[in-house]
C-alpha cells in the first residue's frame, strides 16, 4: 500500500516526475504491472496463414511465439523451453511442425505440448508428464489484428480497446472486401529512450514545426510535386515533409481524444480529400471504385469520410489508417527501447496504392528518413535530459483545466492539448497502483 | 582514374565533409539505394532504408547542413574505408563496380560501426566517372538498428 501510494505521487494533474521515465526500478515494475496485464498488440493474422505458420516477438521481457495451431486459432507461447530454458524456436518467422529445443531435443507440438523427449527413461516416474511451452493466458483478435494478455484475468479485448475499436475499424473498412496484408517488410529501429517518450509523441501537434524543423524547410525549397499524370517518385516525400510545417492554426484545430486506458487518436487533420483523391490521381479513383463496388456508394463515401490520423494503443501500439502503418514499441530497458513498423497492402487495390504505403513508410518511418532520425535524437536528448536531479518534474500541463468531457472520450480543448499525456498518465498509474 | 580511384575519391568527400561535391558525382537520373532486406529486388514493393532520386538525394545532403537538423548537427565524423573493389563488367555502357563498405561513425560520444556490401554503377564522364547507380546493402539491414543520419 505504502508503495502504492508513493506511486500516486509521482503522477499529478499537470505534471509527471522524472523518475517514472528514469528509474530502473520503476521500469520493472513496469514490466510486471503494465506489460504483464494489458492486451498487447502482436501482429496480424495475415502474418500466419497456414497450421505451423509462425513469428517470434516480445511481451515486455518475455520472448514470445505466436503461432497457428492445428485447429486454426491462433495460440501465443513463451518461447522457452520447459526443460534448461533455451529458447525453443530461434527467431524470426517461418514454418514449423514441432518446436524443438536445440539443447536436448526435447519437442513440443504447436500448441505448446511436450510430445518427445531424448532419453526419457533418465528422469523419474511422472517428472516431466506436466511440462510444456507455456501458454500466453489469453490470445484474442480484432479484425484481423492479435493482441495477447499475460494475464488470466482482466477486462476482455472489446472492453479493453473500447472507443479505439473505431480506428481499428477505419483501417479494415478502407480496404475492398476488408482485406488487409502485412508487406513490405518491417523497419526496426532502436533508441536510447524509454518506450512512453514514442508513445507521447506521435499525438503531439505541437512538435512538428520545431523537432521536423530541417525536413519541413528543405521540402518547403524541394521542387513543387507533380499534377495528375505528372507525379513524380519524390512527390509523397515532399508533401509529407512538408505536411509538419503546417501553420499553428491547423495543429490547433485538430481533434484530439484520449479514452479510459490510456489510448488516444488525432483526427480531422489530414483527409484523402487533401492527400490524394482531391488532387484527381487515377490510381485512388480506381481504388475507391473498388471500395464501391465492395460495400456500396453510401457506405464506401462515410468510409472514406472518417479522419482518424494516429491512434495510440496503450502501452505498445502506434497506427495510422491513411497510409496503412502500424508500429509495435517493446521496451528493452528504461532508457532503451525497440520499434517495428510494419505496412499493410490492401489485397483488392491498385498496387499504385501499395507504393504509395512503401513511399510514405520510407520517408517518414524510414530508419534513415529525415523525419523520423530527428524524432530519435530529440527522445535521446530528453532522456539525457531527465537523468538530471536538478529539477524533479515534466510538466505536461498544455490545455489542462479544458479539457472537454464526450460520450466516451475526453477532448482536448485544441488539438496541440496534452490531454493525450495525461491521459496515458492515468492508464499508468492504474495499471501500476493495482496489487492484482 | 581507375574505378577504384573513383571511389577511395567519393569516399574522400564523405568524410572530409564535402557533401556538396559527392552529390555532384551522381548524374541526372541517378538512384541511391540502401535496401531494407538482404536482397531485396525491388525498391517499389517492399521498403528501404533509403531509397532515393536525385531529388530526394539533394534534399538529404541540403538537410545536413540546416542549422536545427538535430540528429545531423553536430556533423558526424566518418571514415568510409572501401576494399575488395572488383570490375563486374560494362552491360549498356556503365561499368558495374563490386565492394566492400566499413563506415566508423563518430558523433555525441557514441561511436558505430557499419558493414556492407556496395554495388556502383559507373557510366564515363572524360577522365574521371559519375554514378548512375549506388546500392548499398548493409549487413544488419533487416537488424534492430539505430537511426541513420549519415551518407553511406
Amino acid at each position: 500500500m505504502a508503495a502504492n501510494e508513493q506511486l500516486a505521487m509521482l503522477v499529478q494533474p499537470d505534471r509527471v516526475h522524472r523518475s517514472v521515465y528514469a528509474d530502473p526500478a520503476i521500469f520493472e515494475l513496469e514490466l510486471e504491472r503494465i506489460f504483464g496485464r494489458a492486451w498487447l498488440v502482436l501482429g496480424h493474422e495475415s502474418q500466419l496463414r497456414n497450421a505451423g505458420d509462425y513469428f517470434t516477438t516480445r511481451m515486455g521481457r518475455e520472448p514470445i511465439v505466436v503461432v497457428r495451431k492445428d485447429d486454426g486459432q491462433i495460440g501465443a507461447l513463451i518461447n522457452r523451453c520447459a526443460h534448461r530454458g533455451s529458447l525453443v524456436c530461434a527467431e524470426g518467422r517461418g514454418n514449423l511442425e514441432r518446436f524443438v529445443c536445440p539443447y536436448h531435443g526435447w519437442s513440443y507440438d504447436r500448441a505448446g505440448e511436450l510430445k518427445a523427449v531424448p532419453f526419457a527413461s533418465g528422469y523419474p516416474q511422472g517428472a516431466i508428464g506436466e511440462l510444456r511451452l507455456k501458454a500466453v493466458p489469453r490470445v484474442a483478435l480484432y479484425r484481423g489484428f492479435i493482441f495477447a494478455s499475460l494475464a488470466a484475468e482482466g477486462p476482455s479485448l472489446e472492453e479493453f480497446l473500447g472507443p479505439t475499436k473505431a480506428s481499428f475499424d477505419d483501417l479494415v473498412d478502407r480496404a475492398p472486401g476488408g482485406e488487409l496484408e502485412v508487406a513490405g517488410g518491417v523497419f526496426k529501429h532502436t533508441y536510447n529512450g524509454n518506450w512512453k517518450l514514442m508513445l507521447e509523441n506521435h499525438l503531439d501537434g505541437a512538435h512538428p514545426a520545431y523537432v521536423h524543423a530541417s525536413s519541413v524547410a528543405v521540402a518547403r525549397n524541394a521542387p513543387e510535386p507533380g499534377k495528375p499524370g505528372e507525379e513524380h517518385y519524390y512527390d509523397i516525400a515532399v508533401r509529407q515533409m512538408r505536411q509538419n510545417g503546417a501553420p499553428d492554426a491547423v495543429w490547433e484545430g485538430t481533434g484530439i481524444w484520449t479514452t479510459p486506458r490510456g489510448h488516444g487518436v488525432m483526427g480531422d487533420y489530414h483527409d484523402d480529400d487533401r492527400l490524394v483523391a482531391g488532387m484527381g490521381n487515377p490510381a485512388f479513383d480506381q481504388y475507391r471504385n473498388q471500395l464501391i463496388k465492395s460495400v456500396g456508394q453510401k457506405e464506401a463515401d462515410r468510409i472514406l469520410r472518417v479522419t482518424l490520423w494516429n491512434t495510440i494503443v496503450y502501452p505498445n501500439c502506434s497506427f495510422m489508417s491513411q497510409f496503412r502503418q502500424l508500429r509495435i514499441i517493446h521496451p528493452l530497458a528504461v532508457d532503451r527501447s525497440v520499434v517495428y513498423t510494419y505496412s499493410f497492402r490492401m489485397k483488392n487495390a491498385p498496387a499504385q496504392m501499395f507504393r504509395d504505403t512503401v513511399a510514405f513508410a520510407n520517408v517518414v518511418n524510414g530508419t534513415a528518413s529525415w523525419v523520423l532520425t530527428d524524432d530519435l535524437e530529440v527522445y535521446e536528448r530528453i532522456q539525457h535530459g531527465l537523468a538530471s536531479g536538478a529539477m524533479e518534474w515534466i510538466y505536461i500541463g498544455r490545455g489542462h483545466g479544458g479539457d472537454i468531457q464526450e460520450k466516451d472520450a475526453l477532448r482536448g480543448k485544441t488539438g496541440t492539448s496534452e490531454v493525450f499525456i495525461r491521459g496515458q498518465m492515468r492508464a499508468w498509474l492504474d495499471y501500476m497502483s493495482r496489487d492484482a | 582514374m581507375t574505378p577504384e580511384q573513383f571511389l577511395y575519391h567519393e569516399a574522400r568527400l564523405l568524410d572530409t565533409q564535402r557533401y556538396e561535391e559527392w552529390l555532384q558525382l551522381f548524374t541526372e537520373d541517378a538512384t541511391y539505394w540502401v535496401p531494407l532486406e538482404q536482397g531485396q529486388k525491388d525498391p517499389y514493393q517492399t521498403s528501404s532504408i533509403i531509397h532515393d532520386d536525385r531529388t530526394l538525394l539533394e534534399l538529404r545532403v541540403k538537410q545536413i547542413r540546416h542549422p536545427r537538423a538535430h540528429a545531423r548537427q553536430p556533423i558526424a565524423r566518418t571514415v568510409h574505408q572501401v576494399s575488395n573493389v572488383m570490375v563486374h563488367g560494362e552491360p549498356n555502357g556503365e561499368m558495374k563496380v563490386a565492394s566492400a563498405l566499413t563506415v566508423v561513425e563518430f558523433r555525441n560520444e557514441k561511436q558505430r560501426l557499419y558493414g556492407a556490401l556496395v554495388e556502383h554503377r559507373l557510366r564515363k564522364s572524360g577522365e574521371t566517372f559519375r554514378i548512375a547507380h549506388k546500392r548499398v546493402d548493409l549487413i544488419n539491414s533487416e537488424g534492430e538498428i539505430d537511426g541513420i543520419a549519415i551518407l553511406l
